[in-house]
């Protein structure tokens, strides 16, 4: 589909751009019902239009999982909040170990808010959910006034179907376990940060905004010895790591010189004076996994497209538990602490 | 990252680690002034590659850590007031004033921005003729000339409506007061190399002549700390006090003339008061008689008001060297970077902040690479 030539099927033409009466479950829904959502999201299950979904029974275990996007701007280097909502759900379920099957989605749209932005969202979300092989299976809008929202929040809660005999979980990490990260770290946040902020740059940061449950699918094709799987959001990796310690009562080592970032992602780092381990990554796993499965996981990792410049960046330790200590790059020894609020460009 | 990776190779670091390790011979006290080499030395473990004689003391240096409480106060009470939009650096919004920060504000109302640069700030006041902007002016001589520059501007476009709450502290009158304080344990100092980028080093050779303290203008990078403090050990073991350069790559003896010159017409001397140390005598700038129009004290009325700092703080005595963080009574009791009494917990560089984070894996580890002496 090709949402960028995007035009308003009838009758949505007449209104372009959202209206309280898109909210109210009138005829206005219905229609966008009716020329947005079910022509993008069309399946099954969407198409019986009740007021829940119904679905098979589901065999083994469920995951289940919610998450909320209220991304500003909405459209960015690499991606938009439909993505974000999509990948999101999906790698949340995924880092249990879960195949994810199906989702929901709520709208919370501005009143004002234009129908071409909401339909480009929309399609945006369609594409990602058929490359992570999920269904949409319900969703809601509401419209709120103009000035009490942000153009348009997303929420986003999927269910997966968790194969027998896997533990993958925070806790579950023990000492001699190697970690693993998918591919550079922190080109998420800085592409939103040099969007918001119009902080311009010589490249284009783009984000790496993606969904991983085909990674994972192949990682545990390749071994069933993973113990920890996280997508490094809001935080990034210092942030995961730092829970995974706490939660899992170990020490985490990692070797600084080992963790990919890409050039232009440092520089604008350096620029701002923030650190690339705290920052948000939209399509990046850690994995922690016995050592003996480490290799072989690596090099799958490396095989999908997603996970190029995967590499092990430390180990799982018995010594100062709940703790991250990185080594750095002139042989020093740091400890990278959970952060306490939001990471804040530094005054020099 | 050309010309920053070259002075980041751990190789060449361990190498000028072990020249400093061979040249030492006794213990020896040193300050670094900066706040963004306490950070460069956090961030990249450099004390860890010292040997045991060589004692890093961080220093006064850090801008959010000295910017006096009743100025974060002023600050708090402008910003709070309707129709302003108040502008500051980011790591400023968490700075603890008497009962609140400026996210507090934030969250209550208050139009507070991050900007990245004080002529964004005048940028903002012309296009928002209907609001009175203000900028935070904090900071050393390193981010002064940007400040000057700003209110330069917004006098020569005519603003009305743009403002700055000024508190610029300086460095040499700091030393001054480091060396003069009869706790003092300082050896000598590894001056700020960007502060120098700007001034120069001319200022330098009376406080050394005075106090027989030697001073070495050092940079950032891993291998620019390393050096400093190679050639700072050097002239401590030759009994030698003079000034000596190792940031030539950015500073001249001169400094930035330009930038000097437009700072002495904006700006003025006046006494100020750094937190938790006190009163400096000559040691801020404020904005100088032609500019006082754009002065957001004056302009907002906010002398009035009284601050008051915890009693439990130690944060003086710790920005003098006088007292480690962990020897402060409410070190990792009261005062955690969760619930900061002083602005030394606040600010990752901050002393408090440091020792509190790297203190506890030192601790667990048995290491000596933290003296408590």
């Amino acid at each position: 589909m090709n949402f960028e030539n995007w035009t308003c099927p009838l009758p949505l033409q007449d209104y372009p751009s959202i209206v309280i009466g898109h909210g109210g479950g009138g005829k206005l829904s219905a229609e966008l019902v009716e020329h947005l959502f079910l022509p993008a999201f069309r399946n099954s299950v969407l198409e019986n239009l009740g007021d829940s979904s119904v679905m098979p029974a589901l065999a083994g275990r469920l995951a289940f999982s919610t998450d909320s996007f209220v991304v500003k701007p909405l459209f960015f280097p690499g991606g938009c909040i439909g993505d974000l909502a999509v990948n999101g759900t999906v790698n949340d379920l995924a880092m249990s170990g879960a195949r994810p099957l199906y989702l929901s989605a709520g709208f919370i749209v501005e009143e004002g808010f234009p129908m071409s932005s909401l339909a480009q969202i929309v399609q945006r979300m369609a594409v990602a959910a058929e490359k992570a092989g999920v269904q949409i299976v319900t969703g809601d809008t509401k419209v709120v006034e103009r000035g009490h929202g942000d153009g348009c929040y997303i929420n986003t809660a999927g269910i997966g179907v968790l194969a027998d005999g896997l533990r993958i979980g925070p806790r579950q990490a023990q000492p001699g376990d190697v970690v693993i990260v998918s591919g550079s770290i922190g080109d998420h946040g800085m592409a939103i940060m040099s969007v918001r902020e119009g902080l311009e740059f010589e490249t284009t940061i783009e984000s790496d905004c993606a969904a991983l449950n085909h990674m994972v699918d192949e990682m545990l094709e390749t071994s069933t010895d993973i113990h920890v799987l996280r997508d490094p959001t809001r935080g990034g990796v210092a942030s995961s790591l730092n829970e995974i310690a706490g939660q899992s009562k170990v020490g985490i080592a990692i070797d600084e010189t080992k963790i990919p970032v890409k050039p232009e992602v440092a520089s604008a780092c350096e620029l701002l004076g923030m650190d690339p381990i705290y920052v948000a990554n939209e399509g990046k796993l850690l994995a922690i996994v016995a050592p003996h499965a480490a290799e072989a996981i690596l090099a799958r990792i490396q095989a999908n497209p997603l996970g190029a410049n995967a590499r092990i960046i430390g180990t799982v330790t018995a010594n100062h538990p709940g703790m991250l200590v990185a080594k750095t790059g002139i042989g020093g020894t740091r400890v990278i602490a959970m952060q306490i609020g939001e990471q804040l460009p530094r005054i020099c | 990252m050309k010309y920053m990776n070259e002075f980041r190779d751990g190789a060449v670091a361990q190498r000028m680690a072990g020249e400093i390790r061979r040249i030492v011979t006794r213990p020896w006290a040193i300050m670094e002034v900066c706040g963004g080499q306490t950070h460069s030395i956090i961030r990249n473990g450099i004390d860890q590659l010292l040997p045991q004689e060589i004692e890093l003391i961080h220093g006064p240096g850090c801008p959010v850590c000295v910017t006096p409480l009743e100025l974060i106060d002023k600050a708090l009470a402008i910003a709070s007031m309707p129709n302003v939009i108040f502008c500051s650096f980011g790591d400023m919004l968490r700075v603890p004033g008497s009962d609140r920060d400026l996210f507090r504000v934030k969250s209550e109302g208050g139009d507070v921005r991050i900007v990245y640069s004080p002529l964004d700030a005048v940028a903002l006041a012309r296009s928002n003729p209907d609001k009175e902007v203000v900028f935070f002016g904090i900071g050393f001589e390193t981010t002064a000339p940007p400040n000057a520059m700003a209110v330069s501007l917004a006098k020569k476009q005519g603003l009305k409506n743009f403002s700055m709450l000024v508190s610029h502290v300086l460095v040499p009158p700091a030393i001054e007061a480091i060396m003069s304080s009869p706790l003092n344990r300082v050896q000598a100092f590894l001056a700020a190399g960007h502060v120098c980028s700007v001034m120069g080093y001319w200022q330098y050779p009376p406080l050394v002549d005075r106090f027989h303290v030697p001073i070495v203008v050092t940079g950032f990078e891993p291998l620019d700390v390393l050096e400093g403090i190679r050639r700072t050990v050097m002239l401590l073991e030759a009994g030698e006090a003079k000034v000596d350069n190792a940031y030539a790559r950015v500073v001249s003896f001169e400094g930035n003339k330009p930038a000097q010159k437009m700072l002495s017409e904006v700006f003025e001397t006046t006494d100020r008061k750094w937190r938790g140390i006190g009163s400096i005598p000559s040691s801020g700038w404020r904005l100088s008689e032609a500019y006082r129009d754009f002065d957001a004290e004056l302009k907002f009325n906010v002398s009035g008001i009284v601050t008051h700092e915890s009693a439990l703080c130690h944060a003086g005595e710790v920005l003098q060297g006088a007292l480690k963080p962990n020897q402060c009574p409410a070190f990792g009791k009261e005062c955690t970077p969760r619930n900061p009494l002083g602005a030394t917990m606040v600010s990752s560089e901050g002393a408090c902040a440091a020792y509190y984070n790297y203190g506890r894996f030192v601790t667990l580890d048995a290491q000596q690479a933290v003296p408590v002496s």
